[in-house]
This record gives structure tokens, sequence and C-alpha cells, in this order.
């Protein structure tokens, strides 16, 4: 707990001194490394506005994304996120000069306002919901696009820099603007610690929270109200366009990395912290650069490195577990093949030659070989050049994945009636998970036959144990 | 505040339009009607499969092949940009089934980011190349279809035919058309009945495919006019209007074809009234007459409602197999 504490704040620290945004359309035909010096020095105040912007933002975005992302609400944040476009207009409209908190009021109520008419729309017609948050998103949207090109026309409007709603600029983050952000960052932080419990029950378990008499319907309508804080405040850093992408893709990439859901807000809000700032920083160091789709290329960085390298879901672990479980299941099969060989001579030799065994399993003494040196490789046989023995390891193993292809067996044709020249290919496939606890189940309720449906003997516990050895390698990774 | 909303000067905002300014207008109207009615009717069965949000995920992720096409071709070509839209369009599609089939990230995230990913690196590409490709962060959004009628004429034989974004138009819609009069039965039964269509040997994937196809075609075709965002609504809103006023599916395609019409002219009007985008404001007609059919349905109506006829008929379509709306889950799953 400590230690993760405490690497969070190096790593904040880390992304603090890295960090620094500002004034991309404002200057052109600058060599680019000074303007990453200037960014990374954190001089200038407009730089220290953007990235105090991006952070605030990051924290909030990644917080409540994770919310959306383990809720489903992924596409309701874009459409959110779309439809607080003619907001910000009105609000721009109010005084016809970028007032925060105008526009703030202006966007959370066009915000509310979609999300009462998807409501409506899916309640009283037979539209879905899809479609509705389409309709929204999309309507809302071009009302917004009307509002916006009609400021553009006005004298005022032309310097307005109402259009950096759209695609975000991290430098025309002002003072003022900031003291929005840290209070609606400090309203969203402190409500979700104080309504924690209940949010979690009703994102988890809606039944429970229901019966529990908490008022669901009220804590969903408190979540939207945030959301649309949040997309608000971000709009400035990401824009209108891209708010959703910092809602889900840092809270995704979280999301793969661990089960915890407490975990998860602390990955998703340092992922949107860092996406933001690395946004800002790219789109301050060239001339003209957007901000929004930058951060947004970051946090999809972010999510691909967690994509592919996340311990448990990445896809390289994955196709690494499934590389490791195809080579044991063939190191037991051969350890099957041997033991059916020793078998037939009624265990009367110590070891089976590669000759037997290849004829065993229709292949070569080569592929033979290759398989005895995996067994031996893991410390699951011994060989002498032409025959394999057993060690006590490799012995315990082979009868108790002998005893799982027969135990199934019998159990498929006692129980599931199933004829027994049809259990075979079932039994190769159960035989390498079934755990122990289920072999003990499996034993009782066979009252601890000793033959198979074939009437090959089934090892049992006693034989096994004889054989000596620790857990085997299957029990400990079933675990 | 007072410059905001221009005079309504009629002779202007109506009149002109049809008469000395015909040439520029008519242009700009006949390009909103093709193309609102060539996304409404595919709009209609993405919708009966419950697939609206896959216009969101296209139109957006389009962006990039089109910039990559103009970069590379150096040129406006149809082909190259059919060819840059078609495959970003799929490339999206790849992307978010991989990512919610390798993952336990859910499909409606997976959508999310795909889509954002795509459309960010668009919008890159467009502010680092702006100069060379001729499109620009507000036309992504917005499109710019009063240009439409600037644009160089086809001329055939020495006679000018029209601006070359129109006959393309007017080929894609035509496409569309001979499209789903020629497997009119297939879209239905593979959009109503996965099992059924199954059964009769229609693959489910391949009808999903070729529609996610034509979808990145037209969506493409109408970018430049109406942009990405704009689209979703031109998708979307004629067949969600004429799915609340009928539930037979050759009517449903008729009324959206007629709102295709109408949020043109009307919005062609709006635009000029308010000087807006043009683009934008055919969407808000569009949104006007769905408003208006939302009210007044014969049997969804907020009217209807209010005048106490509801208890009687709620039920009866509640559970009625007509629906325009119960697409199979499983053509929805895809």
């Amino acid at each position: 707990m400590k230690t993760r504490r405490i690497s969070v704040l190096v790593f904040l620290l880390g992304v603090a001194t890295t960090a620094q945004a500002a004034r991309v359309g404002d200057v052109t035909g600058i060599d680019w490394t000074d303007q990453a010096a200037r960014f990374l020095s954190l001089r200038d105040p407009a730089v220290r506005h953007a990235v105090a912007g991006a952070v605030l933002m990051g924290v909030c975005c990644g917080v409540l994304g994770a919310f959306v992302v383990v809720r489903k609400m992924a596409l309701v944040g874009d459409a959110l996120s779309h439809a607080v476009l003619p907001g910000v207009a009105l609000g721009f409209l109010w005084n016809l000069e970028k007032d925060p908190l105008a526009i703030f009021i202006g966007a959370t109520l066009a915000g509310l306002l979609g999300t009462a008419v998807v409501r409506a729309l899916t309640a009283t017609t037979r539209i879905k919901e899809d479609a509705a948050l389409g309709l929204v998103l999309a309507s809302f949207f071009a009302v917004g696009a009307c509002l916006v090109t009609m400021i553009q026309r006005l004298p005022a409007g032309n310097k307005s820099g109402v259009d950096k709603f759209l695609f975000g600029q991290a430098a025309a983050i002002g003072p003022e603007d900031l003291r929005l952000m840290g209070l609606v960052t400090v309203l969203v932080l402190g409500l979700l610690a104080l309504a924690f419990k209940e949010l979690l029950v009703a994102s988890f378990d809606r039944g429970f929270a229901q019966s529990g008499g908490l008022p669901v319907r009220w804590v969903d309508r408190g979540l939207m109200l945030l959301l649309a804080f949040t997309v608000v405040i971000a709009l400035q850093a990401v824009g209108a366009v891209l708010v959703s992408a910092m809602l889900i893709t840092p809270a995704a990439a979280a999301y793969l990395l661990t089960d915890k859901f407490h975990r998860m807000l602390w990955l998703a809000a340092i992922f949107g912290v860092a996406a933001g700032v690395l946004g800002a920083f790219i789109s301050f160091i060239g001339p003209n650069l957007p901000t929004g789709p930058f951060m947004v290329i970051a946090a999809s960085g972010i999510f691909t490195g967690a994509f592919f390298l996340s311990p448990r879901y990445g896809v390289v672990a994955r196709w690494w577990r499934q590389r490791d479980r195809s080579a044991r299941t063939r190191r037991e099969n051969t350890l099957k093949a041997i033991y059916r060989v020793a078998e037939e001579d009624e265990f009367s030799r110590d070891g089976v030659t590669f000759m037997q065994l290849a004829q065993r399993r229709k292949e070569t003494v080569a592929e033979a070989r290759v398989q005895v040196r995996e067994l031996v490789r893991h410390g699951l046989a011994t060989s002498n050049g032409d025959t394999a023995y057993f060690t006590p390891e490799g012995r315990r193993r082979a009868a108790e994945i002998v005893r799982n292809h027969r135990l199934w067996e019998l159990y498929l044709t006692n129980t599931a009636n199933i004829a027994s020249d049809h259990v075979h290919e079932d039994a190769e496939k159960i035989e390498h998970v079934l755990g122990e606890d289920v072999v003990r189940e499996l034993e009782r309720r066979l009252n601890y036959a000793e033959r198979d449906p074939h009437g090959r003997r089934i090892p049992s516990a006693a034989d096994i144990h004889r054989h000596g050895g620790r857990s085997g390698e299957a029990g400990a990774e079933q675990r | 505040m007072s410059g905001l909303i221009p005079e309504f000067d009629f002779q202007r905002v109506v009149i002109s339009p049809w008469t000395a300014d015909l040439g520029a207008f008519g242009w700009i109207m006949l390009m909103g009607f093709l193309v609102a009615a060539a996304c409404g009717l595919v709009g209609n069965y993405l919708l009966l499969r419950r697939l609206a949000l896959m216009g969101d995920a296209v139109s957006h992720s389009v962006l990039p092949g089109l910039v990559i096409a103009f970069l590379l071709s150096q040129s406006r070509g149809t082909g190259a940009m059919f060819a840059g839209a078609l495959i970003a369009g799929v490339l999206s599609t790849v992307i978010i089934e991989f990512i919610h089939t390798k993952t336990r990230v859910k499909q409606d995230a997976a959508m999310g980011i795909a889509f954002t990913t795509l459309f960010a690196i668009g919008v890159v590409l467009t502010s680092l190349y702006a100069s060379r490709i001729d499109l620009d962060a507000d036309c992504v959004l917005f499109g710019e279809i009063a240009y439409v009628p600037l644009e160089p004429a086809v001329e055939v034989r020495g006679v000018a035919l029209a601006p070359a974004p129109v006959l393309r138009m007017g080929a894609v819609l035509l496409g569309v058309v001979v499209l789903i009069a020629a497997f009119y039965k297939e879209l239905l039964v593979s959009s109503f009945d996965a099992g059924l269509a199954r059964s009769l040997g229609l693959s489910p994937a391949l009808a999903h495919y070729a529609l996610m196809a034509v979808l990145s075609i037209v969506v493409v075709s109408a970018f430049e006019s109406v942009g990405a965002i704009l689209v979703i609504a031109m998708l979307i809103l004629p067949g969600s209007t004429a799915m609340l006023l009928t539930t037979r599916l050759p009517r449903v395609h008729l009324l959206s074809v007629l709102h295709a019409a109408l949020s043109a002219v009307l919005g062609t009007h709006l635009g000029l009234w308010l000087e807006c985008s043009i683009g934008a404001a055919m969407v808000v007609a569009g949104t006007g007459l769905f408003g208006l059919a939302w009210l007044l349905s014969p049997r969804d109506g907020l009217l209807h409602r209010l005048l106490g006829a509801m208890p009687a008929t709620a039920p009866a379509h509640a559970a009625g197999p007509a629906g325009g709306h119960t697409g199979p889950e499983s053509a929805a799953r895809q």
C-alpha cells in the first residue's frame, strides 16, 4: 500500500518535471527544442496553466471514466460530450466573451438536457437507446455548429476562440478557467469520496442496491451530473469532439491492469494525467497543433501498452500462458503414453524404450526422443539414450493423468449414459484440467471404482502417493 | 447580440434561391438531398440492426484513410478516396472486434477507443498537412456544402454537366438504391432473423461486412459536404423519423427519402436566413421534422399519449411483431 502511494508520488513528480504546455497557435516558426525547453522549465505562466489544467482534467476524466467503463456507459459519455456544444455557444453569447462560468453553466445544462432527451426518447417511443444516443449526439452538435458558425460571423466572435472548444487548446487555459476546473475537481473527488460505497453498489449490483433501499435512480443522476461537469471542464483542454476518449481510454487501460476497483481508479487517474500532460507537451512543441488529438493519441498509446503487456489480461501474457499450457499438455500426454506402455508389461520392467514409445504413439523414434528430452528437462524422467525412466515425480504425474482420464470415462459412461466407445475424446481434454477436489468428488461418486469402462485399472490415491513426490506441477498451476 | 440573428429578408431567404441564385443553391439543395437520401437508406438498415453507433464509429474512422489517400495520391481522385475510406472503415471494425474479443474490455468501450484514436490521428494529419490536402479541422466536423457549386463541373462533350461531388454522390445514391433493390429480401431476412438467414444459406457475417463497406463509401462521399459528425445525423434522423410514422419497411424507405428532401430544402433556407453552416442547418431542419413526428406520430406521439389513448394501445404495440426495431439480437451483437 505504502510503496504504491510512494510510487504514485514519484510518478507524478516525474510527470510534473517532464511537463509543460502552451501557446500553440500563437508561436510560429520557433525551433521545437526551444519550445520543449520552455515547456519543461515551467517558467512561462501559460505553460503552468496548461499543465495544471491537463492534470485536473486527467484526474477527473480518469476517475469518472472508471465508472463509465465498468457501467458500459462509453457511448453515453460520447453523446454527452457532443451535446454540450450548443451550451458552450449560448454561454459565450451570454455576454459575448469567454466567460468560464457562463460557458460552464450553459454546457452543463445542454449536456443534461441531452441525456434527458435520450431518456424521454427511449421511454416514449420504440427508438432504441443506441439510435437515441446517436440522434441526440448529432442533432445537438448540429445546433451547436449553427451557433458557432453564427458567432464566428460576429465581430466579437472572430477572436473569441469559441472554435477552440472543438479540438481543445490547452494553451488557452487561463487562471479563471483553472480556478473553475479546480473547484469542479474538488467537488467531483469530494462527492465520490462521500458516496463511494453507494456508487460502487449501484454500479456493480443494482438488485442488491435497490433491495437495500438505495435510491439507485438518484445515484445514477448524480453520476450523470458529475460526468457532465467533467466533460465541461475537459472541453478547453481536449475539445468537445474527443472528450469521450479521455473518459474511456485511460480507464479501459486501467481496467486491463487490475481487478480491484479502487486500484483501477488510481491507475485511471494517473493515465489520464499522463495522457493530458503528454498531449499538451506535444502540441506545444510544434506550431498550430491542436491539443485534444494529441492527448487522445497519448492515451491510446497507454492503452496499447496495457493491451499487449498487461500481466493478466494482456495479449502477450495470454499468448504466453496458452503456449505454456499446450506445452504442459504435450508433456502430460508423453507421460501417459509411457505409463501405458509400462502398464502393458504390468510394470515388470524399469524403463520404456524410445522404440516402444514411438510405436505406442505411432510416431518416429526421433520424435519420441524429443518428447522424452522435454520430460527430462522438467525433471519428470531420466534417459540413458534409448530408454526412458520415470522419476518419482514423473511417475506420480503419469498415474494422476491416467487416473483422471479413466475416472472421467467411467463417470461419463455411468452417470451421463454415454457409450463407452464415445468417451475417450472428451477424457483426452479434461484429464489435464481436473483439479484435486473434483477428482476426490468423482472417486466418491463412483464408489472408488477400480476399473474403467474398458476394464483397465484406475490408479488409486494410494498408487499415486506410493510413487512419492510433492504436489505436482499441475496442482500448483491450477491454484 | 443583435447581429446574431439577421433580419428575415423574404426575398433573400425564400425567393432568390429558387430564382436568381438557383445556379448555386440548386446544386447545394440537390447535394444535401443526395447525401441525406443515401445516408438515410443505409441508415435504415443500421437502425434495424441496432448498429446506429457503428455509423458514428465509421464516420470518425474514415478521416485518416481519407487524409492518407490524399497525401499518397497527391490528388482528390474518387478512386483513392474510396480506397482509403474502405480500408479505414474496415480497419476500425477489425480493431473493435480485436479489442473486445482479445480482452475483457466491452464492445462499447472498444468502439469508443478505436474511433477516437483513428479520428485523432486524422485530425493531427489534417493540421500537419493542411496546406496540401485542402481540408481544415472545422471542415472535418461540419463539412462545407456551400462550396459544392464552386467545384469544377464535369463536362461531357463540352457540356458542363454538374459539379464533380454532386455527380459522385448521385452515383453513390444510385448504387445504394440498386443494391437495396437487388438484395432486398436478403437484407430483410438477415436484419430481422439471423437464424432464418443462416438456414437459408445467407451468411450474416457477409451481410454485416457488406453493409459496413457500403456505409464507408456513403460516409466518405458525404464527408466533404457534411463532415464526420453531421453525417451521423444524416444516417439516423431520416429512418428514426420514418419509423415513428410507419412500421412497414418499404414505407420507411419512402418516408426517409422524403425526410431527406425536406430537410435539404428547409435547411438551405434556414442556413441562408441565419447565415450559418448550411450542412448544420440541414440537420437542424431534419431534427425539427423529427421533433414534429415525435409530437404527432399516430402510435408513439407525445400528443397521442397526452390525449389519454395510451393505455389502450401501449400493450398492443409493445408486444406486436410489426416493429421496425425488433432486429435480431445476434445481428446487433456482430
